[in-house]
């Protein structure tokens, strides 16, 4: 029995960032990184899938990332996973989520997992696309933005609550094996134990080439994407008024904003 | 490829407005390229939704008669690709929403069609669509081109286009749904959970917290700010998902809209889309927070960079 995570190693901006001279995106300098918040819910389900049958599953994580995104794998290691691989080539620069979810598929059907994890979205991009469209290169049944699962490890279906608009869920029952995007709020991730952050350090990584994954040239990167950054930019956006001073100067004009409001300013 | 395709969404009977928002966005589209649109209701009685979708640019109306009612990713797939195959569009324009979160992505990755999601603008470029969407937690937009594809899907962002209000007599037509071996059952709906001690929808006077209190112990004393101010409580996500605050208190996307909120005071709230979709409307906003950068102040008519308890703890005293 074998639950595969997919993770992200995600990219927030350094203050006072400045664009790449072609304009596509920004310059890497400037790149902060972090594990994207979705896959600590996804991979603290699996844990806990793992945890409730006695610890015969094996939870393996991968990303598709140069060597920086090693230090992500390490963190779910560091929380309990039992594998990790990571898949790059230079070949693999420009993919969109299309192209990721093709070499994605590619590494399941080596894997063969009985379930697949993935986060709903990635917090600095945000497409919601990687999951659902591996799905549907595998075939696979699929729900989206689950925020309540019930599945018995090897059972032949699962029970998702998927989080709707406005505060309401709908129920489904889907076949398994299937891919679920996990949502936020799911469960309470775990934090990774001093003790399992230091066995993380010296574990291995297994690091795999789109070419092992039997991946055609014309399936990855640019060539199988489906979109194209043509141009980044900095938006003019909208400013607040900031109000200024000590926060007892701060406090007193909120307070007359408030006043004001309520009809009772002076 | 010509023609602009629309799927729109209902649920337990309701038309969603994002659907007519989605609607305003191809007409806009049709006017850049004069290209027909063809709005799609999938439904048990689609004929049920017609009426509402008879609106200025709309030129054609294809209703699709489903065995269920209720969501299903297949089904909506199944249907769509086949109507693609039928009438070859130039772009298929979807909400980005909850639901096209489930079908969106695998009928471009299956079908390979040019994709995005969650765009906000969306331009022509000689024959070709240009999407503009986000990027890095909002801080950049994002110019999505399809280089050599003859089908663009996008799905739009929820509150970035206006629906149309004037009303016409587009053709109204059927199409048959191909088979579909479904994979997963709807088993219920769940409504929201009442609560009687906040309503978020109501309320004139909002006090919002966020992320930024840090600890479930300083939970009782913004309730107390919020109550000495006369404002009702609300919160962003991460909040409720912690169970600090009930789900009733929740603003954004998953949670309440701020409906007839006039003030908001968003304290530790950095903003993201989610949270904004449910109360970027408001005509006063006020935030605080210790990040200049915050995204809630791109939206805010007032802002205050500083501590979320010395400003609070100040603003008590004129209480």
């Amino acid at each position: 029995m074998k639950i595969l995570v997919t993770i992200k190693q995600v990219v927030s901006l350094d203050e006072d960032f400045e664009l790449r001279d072609d304009g596509r995106d920004v310059e890497a300098d400037f790149h902060v990184f972090d594990l994207n918040e979705w896959d600590h819910y996804a991979l603290e389900e699996a844990m806990r899938l793992k945890e409730a049958a006695g610890g015969d599953i094996e939870v393996v994580v991968a990303t598709i990332g140069p060597d920086s995104a090693d230090e992500e794998l390490r963190k779910c290691l560091a929380k309990g996973a039992d594998r990790a691989v990571r898949i790059w080539s230079d070949d693999l620069e420009e993919s969109d989520p299309i192209a990721i979810a093709r070499v994605l598929a590619a590494l399941a059907r080596k894997e063969t997992p009985d379930m697949i994890f993935t986060g709903v979205q990635a917090s600095d991009h945000a497409y919601g696309a990687t999951g659902m469209a591996l799905a549907g290169l595998l075939d696979w049944p699929h729900a989206a933005v689950v925020a309540g699962l019930d599945y018995a490890p090897g059972a032949q279906t699962a029970t998702a609550r998927r989080e709707l608009e406005g505060g309401a869920y709908a129920t489904v029952k889907l076949q398994c094996p299937a891919v679920l995007t996990l949502q936020l709020g799911i469960n309470t991730p775990r934090y990774a134990s001093l003790r399992g952050i230091k066995q993380a350090a010296s574990r291995p990584i297994e690091t795999v080439t789109p070419d092992a994954l039997g991946l055609a040239a014309g399936q990855i990167g640019a060539a199988g994407s489906l979109s194209r950054v043509r141009r980044v930019y900095v938006p003019s956006v909208g400013r607040a008024t900031m109000l200024e001073g000590t926060p007892a100067e701060q406090a007193a004009r909120l307070a007359n904003l408030i006043k004001e409001f309520r009809g009772e300013a002076k | 490829m010509s023609g602009i395709l629309l799927v729109v969404e209902h649920r337990q009977g309701q038309l969603r407005p994002v659907s007519l928002e989605v609607i305003g966005a191809a007409v806009a589209a049709k006017e850049a390229s004069g290209e027909a649109i063809t709005v799609t209701v999938l439904a048990a009685q689609p004929d049920a939704y017609v009426d509402a979708l008879k609106l200025a640019g709309v030129d054609e109306i294809v209703t699709v008669q489903t065995a269920h009612d209720a969501f299903d990713p297949d089904t909506y797939e199944a249907v769509t690709r086949a109507l693609i195959d039928a009438r070859a569009p130039s772009l298929v324009l979807l909400p980005h929403t909850i639901d096209t979160l489930g079908y969106a992505a695998p009928l471009a990755a299956k079908g390979n069609y040019g994709f995005t999601t969650d765009a906000f603008g969306l331009a022509r470029d000689g024959d070709a669509w240009l999407a503009t969407r986000s990027g890095y937690g909002q801080k950049v937009n994002m110019e999505i081109e399809f280089p050599d594809k003859a089908t663009v899907v996008v799905t739009l962002r929820p509150g970035s286009f206006k629906a149309p209000e004037d009303v016409a007599t587009p053709t109204v037509s059927t199409f048959a749904a191909p088979a579909v071996t479904l994979r997963s059952t709807h088993i219920e709906f769940e409504e929201p959970a009442a609560s009687s001690a906040v309503d978020i929808p109501g309320a004139e006077f909002i006090l919002s917290i966020g992320r930024g209190i840090g600890e479930e112990t300083h939970v009782e004393q913004f309730k107390e700010l919020a109550d000495a101010v006369g404002a009702a409580l609300g919160c962003s996500r991460p909040i409720a998902d912690s169970g600090w605050l009930p789900k009733a208190h929740q603003v954004g996307q998953s949670g309440k809209t701020a409906a007839a909120c006039k003030l908001y005071i968003a304290m530790g709230i950095s903003g993201s889309v989610q949270h904004m979709a449910g109360m970027k409307h408001v005509d006063n906003i006020i935030a605080v927070n210790t990040d200049p950068e915050a995204s809630i102040f791109t939206i805010a008519r007032y802002g205050i960079v500083g501590d979320i308890f010395e400003i609070g703890e100040e603003l008590r005293t004129h209480f």
